[in-house]
């Protein structure tokens, strides 16, 4: 019998119609745990590195983590891994809410789409009866909208679906996969799904997940809500307020906004409003936001309440979470926080992501100021900062006029539309919009992570080491005095010597060697989370997580039977991320892409920058242009990859 | 009729057990629908225990609505053979609950509270365990404090000798004594 997992993928042509129920290999259970690694490993057995994303030829996997769907707290996401339409790399997007542990019970731990299906569709799969149905009735409508009407035709309210809007069915490289409280919105999957002609997932499960030693599994569970009940009673003191809890910042629950209206950027992640913030605007703000939210929800299995229902009176519900209330709001330079509920309706049931796309909409309305763009490119459209946004958001995701240049991202639509506008695209990392944010001071462990992030989106990539010192010994001790979760207790030295100013202060201290051991220890847990199908907002995230390197090994033990300790797991660690760096290298990612955008600190130190990612390089096992060398492939079980880069010349010829 | 039931009620001895009557209160406001309850209650009742879960076999339901923020739980109560004639609809603050929502019977008329493969009838037993548990499983995987576990003495009349009577009483009113009477004799055979 298999444990915690299913062993079974469900592999679906769609070209040809053909549904296969594949049993998996246990072996690479062991080499990569599941969801992201093994998500990875198929990617780069199956899909060759020439293969267009929009080509039938392109995988679209829907991958469950090793935990999901077993009691394990939190453990709900699914991964869903393609080559991005916008990067062009490997693209990666994770999603939590309901959708991973019901494929389990339907008795899949990933569904596996290739090919192109001939007409829109939707795929309900309901325990081992799968079906391939007709979506040309769905055609336009809203993600929400969708998953709505789809549940009632099959009366399964209790189905869950994952579901594109216009977006996706568009091909707008921002297009998200959504999925009731929860997207997969980076990346532009939404569009490969659409591309596919996919418009919902549709999945219900009554089968069992089985686990190898009960008892241990679940003392480990129970220990784990110990921990957070522990954490919600008592927030980390002297961080800000986000910074403070468990899960996913929770900008459902606060209403405060002083934080980051005046230190985020608004507008083209330009303009800093350091007096924003003032009691008129908290009042007000402070009522819409409790006015429009009807309840603090959660993912499947999972204490936490980061995401809300959202109804705005004249709209249909819709829910959110995280930050996407206020993208919008500061992209477009509106002072009233009713506007980031109603647009993020219209954004929410188009299905975008909602980082990428009021960035995009900002980037447009700058190049229409600078004469770049002309008002021939915008006939038709309102004056007013909450109009124009309503306009572009629409011709957007219908790709018409500028809006189909513009519905490929910041990057690609500087390309076309050339005269300078490649300046204005200025806040990419490998060519995909990040966080409005512009600071001061270059800080080492941040710059290493911008730059070599395979998932290419910070707040999925930085974690449980503070972000800034700090202020007093008492302070430090108090930190550090609790801290379970260090891997190793050089951490602990970091935080206690970090200073505000002075010689152990940024961007020189961290040290250079020290900076990227918190790296590859962040790293570590975001991967062994993507693996495992944890939400990073009980683990790899927050400070103080309820998961950590201790206790994980005795979760997988318990839960599939197959032993591991701290080694092996940070051995399957090392082989995922030099696998999914090998599946980028293969694409052509090399270290002149490993680039935060220039103007993210003011104070900038070429040399270091330089010295940081030689160290890191080196740390992981890499030549100096971030490609895997030889050895440490063979180290861990990827000969193969390493004869794969060596016969396209990318090993021998780049490696020196 | 009614009045006459009443007054031989009156007149017949009581008398009074006391008894552990445990109660789960819940609070739909505080519930943010993540189904830990459905987890690890299907995960206590697997065999061995916590060797499986699979919220199908729950006792406890969360009957889910988000866009109509429809958050429900619902414990397994009796089998019953047949559905009820019509289905109500409680409108509460707005929000209809529809579905038989507040009904805890496994029935002919939905899935709910059936095993998935045998179709078999779950019932929620209160986690009773031996040696007992503090509080059902549900509750204490509930952190939002959705589901709060009571437990109360509560004194109980003990069944009475003259509730037979009055049962037959009704049945003789309707049928006419004769008709009690053969039936008696004949239901005595067969046994």
């Amino acid at each position: 019998m298999r444990y915690a997992e299913t062993g079974v993928n469900l592999e679906i042509d769609l070209s040809s119609g053909s549904i296969e129920r594949e049993a998996t290999d246990p072996k690479l259970t062991q080499l990569h745990l599941g969801g992201l690694g093994t998500n990875a490993k198929i990617l780069w057995d199956r899909v060759s590195p020439d293969v267009d994303p929009f080509s039938p030829d392109n995988l679209l996997i829907f991958g469950a983590g090793l935990l999901a769907g077993t009691p394990a707290p939190g453990a709900n996401r699914t991964i869903i891994t393609s080559y991005s339409p916008q990067t062009l790399l490997m693209g990666y997007s994770i999603m939590g809410g309901f959708f991973a542990p019901e494929m389990k019970y339907a008795g899949y731990d990933k569904i596996i789409f290739r090919g192109k299906s001939p007409r829109l569709i939707y795929v309900w799969i309901h325990n081992n009866k799968v079906e391939l149905r007709d979506a040309s009735h769905l055609r336009g409508k809203g993600a929400i909208e969708t998953a709505e009407l789809i549940k009632q035709e099959l009366k399964e309210p209790n189905a869950q679906v994952a579901a594109i809007g216009l977006a996706g069915e568009n091909r707008v490289f921002t297009a998200s996969i959504e999925q009731g409280r929860s997207s997969a919105s980076r990346l532009g999957l939404g569009a490969v799904m659409g591309d596919k002609n996919i418009k919902a997932v549709v999945v219900r499960g009554t089968q069992d997940i089985n686990l190898a030693r009960p008892a241990e599994f679940y003392q480990q569970c129970n220990d784990v809500l110990k921990y957070i009940k522990y954490r919600n009673d008592n927030p980390v003191p002297n961080v800000m307020t986000i910074l403070q809890g468990l899960g996913s910042p929770q900008e459902m629950l606060h209403v405060d906004e002083a934080w980051h209206t005046q230190n985020f950027m608004w507008g083209n992640s330009r303009v800093r409003r350091k007096d924003f913030w003032n009691k008129e605007i908290e009042e007000r703000w402070k009522s819409v936001q409790l006015g429009v939210r009807k309840r603090l929800i959660s993912c499947y299995n999972c204490p936490m309440k980061c995401g809300a229902i959202i109804s705005v009176p004249g709209l249909t519900t819709y829910m959110m979470k995280c930050f996407s209330k206020l993208t919008y709001t500061m992209a477009a330079f509106v002072d009233d926080l009713d506007f980031g509920f109603k647009i993020a309706q219209r954004a929410t049931e188009y299905g975008v992501d909602g980082f990428s796309t009021p960035q995009i909409m900002a980037f447009a309305f700058e190049l229409k100021e600078a004469g770049i763009l002309t008002d021939v490119d915008f006939a038709g459209c309102p004056t007013d900062n909450e109009g124009k946004f309503y306009w572009l958001l629409d011709r957007i995701v219908r790709r018409e006029g500028i809006g189909d240049i513009l519905a490929n991202g910041t990057y690609w639509a500087a390309q076309k539309i050339g005269k300078g506008a490649e300046v204005y695209a200025h806040n990419n990392i490998k060519k995909h919009e990040q966080l409005p944010l512009k600071l001061g001071m270059l800080n080492p462990v941040y710059f290493l992570m911008y730059a070599t992030g395979e998932k290419i989106n910070i707040t999925q990539i930085e974690g449980q080491f503070p972000q800034s010192p700090f202020i007093t010994t008492a302070e430090k001790e108090e930190f550090v005095k609790d801290w379970i979760q260090v891997p190793d207790e050089k951490f602990k030295k970091i935080v206690m010597d970090w200073e505000i100013r002075g010689e152990r202060s940024n961007p020189y201290y961290p040290t250079v060697d020290m900076s990227v051991d918190i790296v590859d220890w962040q790293e570590t847990m975001h991967y062994i989370d993507d693996a495992l199908g944890v939400c990073a907002g009980l683990s790899s995230f927050p400070l103080k997580p309820p998961y950590h390197m201790h206790n994980y090994p005795h979760f997988i033990s318990a839960g599939t039977g197959m032993d591991i300790d701290e080694e092996g797991l940070k051995n399957v660690y090392r082989r995922n991320r030099n696998l999914i760096r090998a599946i980028n290298v293969r694409r052509g990612l090399r270290r002149s892409d490993e680039k935060p955008p220039e103007d993210h600190w003011k104070k900038r130190f070429p040399e270091l920058e330089e010295k940081l990612l030689d160290a890191y390089y080196k740390f992981k096992g890499w030549d100096n242009q971030g490609i895997p060398t030889k050895k440490s492939l063979q180290e861990l079980d990827l000969g193969y990859v390493a004869e794969d880069l060596e016969k396209r010349g990318i090993i021998k010829n780049e490696q020196s | 009729m009614l009045q006459k039931t009443w007054k031989r009620g009156a007149l017949l001895k009581m008398s009074k057990v006391k008894r552990k009557v445990k109660t789960i209160k819940i609070d739909l406001d505080k519930c943010n629908g993540c189904r830990a309850c459905e987890v690890i209650c299907s995960a206590f009742h697997a065999a061995p225990k916590y060797s499986s879960n699979n919220p199908a076999r729950s006792r406890i339901r969360m009957i889910r609505d988000p866009i109509k923020d429809v958050y429900l739980p619902v414990y397994a109560g009796e089998y019953t053979a047949a559905e009820c004639m019509g289905r109500d609809k409680y409108i509460i603050d707005g929000k209809e609950y529809d579905e038989c929502g507040f009904c805890r019977a496994s029935c002919p008329s939905r899935d709910a509270f059936k095993e998935p493969d045998s179709g078999l009838p779950l019932k929620c037993d209160m986690c009773e365990d031996n040696p007992p548990g503090e509080k059902p499983l549900c509750v204490q995987w509930c952190l939002n404090n959705a589901l709060i576990y009571e437990e109360k003495e509560e004194e109980v009349e003990e069944e009475k000798p003259g509730d037979v009577e009055i049962g037959l009483e009704s049945m003789v009113n309707k049928y006419g004594l004769d008709k009690v009477l053969d039936t008696v004799v004949r239901m005595a055979k067969k046994a």
